[in-house]
C-alpha cells in the first residue's frame, strides 16, 4: 500500500458516538492505524443511532457509524473488567496515541487516568475529548452536544429574537471538538519528536466553541456591554445579509460592498423603489427598514428558481448563493468533478456513497482503504496476531464476555 | 526558551480576514514562527471591522485575538522587488498558507507550482471557497454563502419552518481547524520522506464533512433532512428552555430512561410526568411540543445556572446558554483560562480567546501580541534575509516594504 501522510502512527480509540470517532477517522483516512475498541455485544452507541439503511435498525447498518469509522480496525473489549484493562494496557504499550471521550472520573476509576498510563508507556499521547475538559468546576458534569454548544456560546447566536435560541445541527459540538482533537494530537506528536515524552491532550468541547469559534469577540461584551443578537433569517449589519425565499427554495443574499448590491438590482431591472432616499444607506436599511426591504426583494426573486438566480449572480460576479438542500449537494456537478462523494462497499450494506475528503493532499491523497469494521471484525487479528493470545484464549475471553 | 511543539517550523501566512489567519493562529499558539504578510496598499479588513468603537488599524481586538503570537511584515508583492523578498522568505520556510481565490493566487505568482520550485520541501495549504478546480472554483462569496452551498444552512431553522441559515463565519473556523490538522499531517510525512506537498482545501467540502449523517440519510434512504431546530432523532427532552430573567435559556438533553426519571424527580414529580404520552422515549418524541411546554413551565421560575446545578446534581445534562459577558465571568472558564488578558501597545489590556486546547507537557501560550503593521520588517528583511539597513530604507521609501 502506498505511503500515506500518517502511515506508521499507531492509534487506539476507546471512544464512543461522534467526537473521539471523528478525531480518529480524520487520522485513519490519512493512513494512521486506528484500533477501535467497542463494548462487546452492543458496540459503539452510533450503531444504535442511525440513520439506518432502508430504515431498518441494525448495528451494522447505521449511517452515522459507517461514516465515522472508515479505515479503522475494530475489536471488542470490556474495559470495565480487570482482564479488559490488562489487555488495553498491553495494546497501549506499543501505541503512539490513545484517543478517548469518557468521563474523566470513569477513566480514573478504571485506573486509566493519564498518570497511570504514562507509567506503562511514557511516549504515549492521551487525547481526551470531553464535554467540559479535565479541569474546572464543571469537569464531571454531564453534557451532550446541545449542552456544550450552549455553554460555549454558539447557541445564543442563532434563532429568532423572541423564540428559543438554536443549537447548531447534528452533533456539531462533537465534530468540532473531534477535529480540534486531531490537530492537537498532531501537535503533541511533534513535541514528542523533540523530547521523546508523551503528554495528556485535554479538549473541552464547550471550550472549543468559547475559544477558537467565539472567544475573539468576548471583549465586546466586557467593554461595550454588547450581547449576541439573534435576528432570524438575517444579520443586522449592512443590507442585504439575509436568506429569502425564491421560487423553489431559498437564496442567501449578502453584499458587503455597495457595488455588489447595485449589480444585483441592475440585473433585476433596477426597481423603482431604489430611488427612495430611505434605502440609500444600507446600514440604516438593515437597522430600520429590513422587513419592508425583505418584502420588496422577495418580490423580485420569488418568480425565479435558485438555478436561474445563481446563473445571473455568477455571470455578474454577485456574491449571492442558493441554499442547497442535502439532495442538491449530493448531486452537485462541482462536488462530482472533485470526486467528493465516494463509493464504499461493505457487508450488510452493499455499495453506498459517503461524504469524502475535506482536503486534498497532492502527494498523499485521502483514501478509503477499508470500510468501517463489523463489530469485533479484527479480534483475531489483534488478539492472536498482535498480542499473542491463542485461539483457545479467544474462546475463553468471548465466553467471559470480555470480548 | 520554553519548548513548544512546533518551535522548529516557520510559516508564511498570506491569508487574511478569518479562515486562514485562524489556521495560522493554531500553529503560532503551538510555537511555530508564523510570519503574517500584509501590505498598507490593502489592509486586512479584520484590522478595520466596521462598527467597533475603536479606530485605526492597530486597535481591533478581534484582529488581536486571531493574530496573536504571529510576526508581521508589510510588503507589496505586486512589485517585482517585493516578490523577490517573498521568494527568498519561502526558501527558508516550511509552510505557506493562503486563502486567496485560485485566480488571485496565480495573479500574485504564489501558486504552488512556482513556490515548490523555490522550495521543494514546502507544505502549502490554500483554503478557497470551493477548491482549486471544479465548476464553482471561481465563485465569489462571503462566509454565509458557503454555508448555503454545502447544505449546512438548509438544516438551520425551527423544525419544519423556513430556513434561517448559518449567518456567521462558522465554516471559516471549521476549515481552520481541519486545515491545521492537514498541515501537521503533511509535515509529519515530510519529516519521514523529505517531500513537501500541496493541500487544496475547499471550505464547502469541509462544511459537508461535518454533517456526514445527513448525506448518509440521503444516500441510504433518499430522505432529505431540512430544518431541525433543537430536535434530536433520539433524545427527548432536547431543547433550550426559558429561564428567569430577560432572554435567559438553559439547554436540557435527556437520553436514557434513568435520566428521564432523574429529571422528573428534580422537577418534583408533577402529575403530568406519569401520563402515558410521556411514558417512554417513543412517546416523549411523539409529544415533544407538549413536553417542551411543560418543562418550560418548570424552568421559567429558575435561573439558568440554578437549573444546571439542580439537574447536574441529579445526573441530567443541563447547561446554560451563555452570552459574551457570561462566558467571560463563568467560573469554569475562568479557572481554565478560556479567555486571556494580554497587553497590547495600542490598546492597553486586550481580552482575547485562550488557547483552544490544553497540552499537559507543552501548553501553548500567548508569547507576543498581534503584530503592528510591519512590526517585524527589520527582523525578517535584515536578520533573516540579510538585507542591509540602507537597502531596507530604500525599499521602504519606494514603497516596496509597505
Amino acid at each position: 500500500m502506498a505511503e500515506q501522510a500518517l502511515s506508521g502512527l499507531k492509534i487506539v480509540e476507546y471512544g464512543n458516538f461522534v467526537s473521539a470517532p471523528y478525531c480518529t477517522k480524520l487520522m485513519a483516512d490519512l493512513g494512521a492505524e486506528v484500533i477501535k475498541i467497542e463494548e462487546p455485544g452492543s458496540g459503539d452507541e452510533s450503531r444504535r443511532h442511525g440513520p439506518f439503511l432502508n430504515d431498518e435498525p441494525h448495528p451494522e447498518k447505521s449511517g452515522l457509524f459507517l461514516y465515522l469509522n472508515t479505515n479503522k480496525l475494530g475489536i471488542t473489549l470490556d474495559v470495565k473488567t480487570k482482564t479488559g484493562q490488562k489487555i488495553l494496557k498491553q495494546l497501549l504499550k506499543d501505541a503512539d496515541v490513545l484517543v478517548e471521550n469518557n468521563p474523566p472520573r470513569q477513566m480514573a476509576d478504571l485506573g486509566l487516568d493519564y498518570a497511570s498510563l504514562k507509567q506503562i508507556n511514557p511516549r504515549l499521547i492521551v487525547t481526551s475529548i470531553t464535554p467540559y475538559g479535565q479541569t474546572g468546576p464543571y469537569k464531571d458534569y454531564k453534557g451532550y452536544a446541545l449542552n456544550t454548544a450552549g455553554l460555549g456560546g454558539q447557541t445564543m447566536r442563532t434563532g429568532e429574537p423572541q423564540r428559543a435560541p438554536l443549537a447548531p445541527p447534528l452533533s456539531q459540538s462533537h465534530y468540532q471538538s473531534g477535529a480540534m482533537g486531531a490537530a492537537a494530537t498532531m501537535s503533541a506528536i511533534f513535541a514528542r519528536s523533540s523530547d521523546g515524552e508523551g503528554q495528556h491532550v485535554d479538549i473541552s468541547e464547550a471550550e472549543v466553541w468559547a475559544t477558537i469559534h467565539l472567544g475573539h469577540g468576548v471583549h465586546l461584551g466586557v467593554f461595550e456591554g454588547r450581547k449576541s443578537i439573534r435576528s432570524g433569517h438575517r444579520t443586522i449589519s449592512v443590507y442585504p445579509w439575509c436568506i429569502l425565499p425564491c421560487k423553489d427554495g431559498y437564496m442567501c443574499l449578502i453584499a458587503i460592498q455597495g457595488f455588489q448590491w447595485k449589480r444585483f438590482l441592475e440585473a433585476m431591472g433596477t426597481p423603482e423603489w431604489m430611488a427612495d432616499p430611505r434605502f440609500r444607506d444600507r446600514i440604516s436599511v438593515a437597522l430600520e427598514y429590513a422587513d419592508e426591504m425583505d418584502a420588496m426583494v422577495e418580490a423580485l426573486i420569488i418568480g425565479k428558481t435558485k438555478d436561474e438566480l445563481f446563473e445571473i449572480c455568477r455571470r455578474d460576479q454577485i456574491t449571492f448563493a442558493p441554499v442547497r438542500s442535502i439532495e442538491e449537494v449530493a448531486n452537485d456537478p462541482h462536488f462530482k468533478e472533485r470526486g467528493y462523494f465516494v463509493e464504499v462497499d461493505r457487508p450488510n450494506t452493499g455499495t453506498l456513497k459517503y461524504p469524502g475528503a475535506p482536503y486534498k493532499l497532492s502527494q498523499t491523497p485521502w483514501q478509503l482503504n477499508h470500510p468501517a469494521p463489523l463489530l469485533g471484525e479484527h479480534n483475531e487479528e489483534i488478539y492472536c496476531g498482535r498480542l499473542g493470545y491463542s485461539r483457545e484464549d479467544l474462546v475463553k475471553l468471548r465466553k467471559g464476555g470480555i470480548i | 526558551m520554553a519548548n513548544y511543539p512546533l518551535s522548529s517550523y516557520r510559516v508564511v501566512d498570506f491569508s487574511w480576514v478569518w479562515a486562514g489567519p485562524l489556521l495560522g493562529m493554531i500553529l503560532a499558539d503551538m510555537g511555530a514562527e508564523v510570519i503574517k504578510v500584509e501590505t498598507n496598499k490593502r489592509l486586512d479588513s479584520a484590522r478595520l471591522t466596521p462598527g467597533r468603537s475603536t479606530v485605526g488599524p492597530e486597535t481591533d481586538f478581534v484582529f488581536h485575538s486571531i493574530n496573536r503570537n504571529k510576526l508581521g511584515i508589510t510588503v507589496d508583492m505586486s512589485d517585482p522587488r517585493g516578490a523577490v523578498l517573498i521568494s527568498e522568505l519561502i526558501q527558508i520556510s516550511d509552510v505557506a498558507l493562503d486563502n486567496f481565490s485560485p485566480q488571485g493566487l496565480r495573479k500574485l505568482g504564489l501558486e504552488y507550482e512556482r513556490l515548490s520550485k523555490i522550495n521543494p520541501q514546502l507544505v502549502m495549504i490554500s483554503l478557497p471557497s470551493a477548491g482549486q478546480y471544479g465548476s464553482l472554483s471561481n465563485i465569489v462569496t462571503y462566509a454565509p454563502s458557503l454555508g448555503a452551498l454545502c447544505g449546512y444552512s438548509s438544516l438551520i431553522g425551527y423544525p419544519g419552518e423556513r430556513v434561517l441559515g448559518e449567518q456567521t463565519p462558522y465554516l471559516d473556523v471549521t476549515s481552520a481547524i481541519h486545515g491545521a490538522f492537514a498541515v501537521l499531517s503533511a509535515l509529519y510525512y515530510r519529516e519521514r520522506t523529505g517531500k513537501g506537498q500541496y493541500i487544496d482545501m475547499a471550505q464547502i467540502e469541509v462544511g459537508a464533512s461535518v454533517i456526514g449523517e445527513a448525506f448518509m440519510e440521503y444516500f441510504m434512504n433518499g430522505r432529505v433532512l431540512g430544518t431541525m431546530g433543537n430536535r434530536s432523532p433520539t433524545m427527548a427532552p432536547h431543547n433550550n428552555y426559558p429561564c428567569l430573567g430577560e432572554d435567559r435559556w438553559v439547554s436540557i438533553a435527556v437520553d436514557t430512561e434513568e435520566e428521564w426519571r432523574s429529571l422528573c424527580d428534580a422537577m418534583g414529580n408533577p402529575p403530568w410526568v406519569n401520563q402515558k404520552r410521556f411514558s417512554d422515549k417513543f412517546n416523549r418524541q411523539r409529544n415533544i411540543e407538549e413536553l417542551d411546554r411543560l418543562v418550560s413551565a418548570w424552568t421559567i421560575n429558575l435561573s439558568n445556572c440554578e437549573v444546571m446545578d439542580i439537574l447536574q446534581k441529579a445526573g441530567v445534562a443541563a447547561a446554560p446558554c451563555l452570552d459574551l459577558m457570561e462566558r467571560f465571568s463563568d467560573p469554569h472558564y475562568a479557572e481554565r483560562g478560556t479567555h486571556l488578558q494580554v497587553e497590547h501597545p495600542a490598546t492597553g489590556i486586550d481580552i482575547i480567546a485562550g488557547i483552544p486546547f490544553k497540552l499537559s507537557g507543552t501548553p501553548g501560550e500567548v508569547r507576543r501580541h498581534a503584530p503592528m503593521l510591519g512590526q517585524h520588517n527589520d527582523y525578517v528583511f535584515r536578520e533573516l534575509l540579510g538585507r542591509s539597513e540602507s537597502e531596507i530604507a530604500r525599499l521602504v521609501e519606494e514603497k516596496v516594504i509597505f
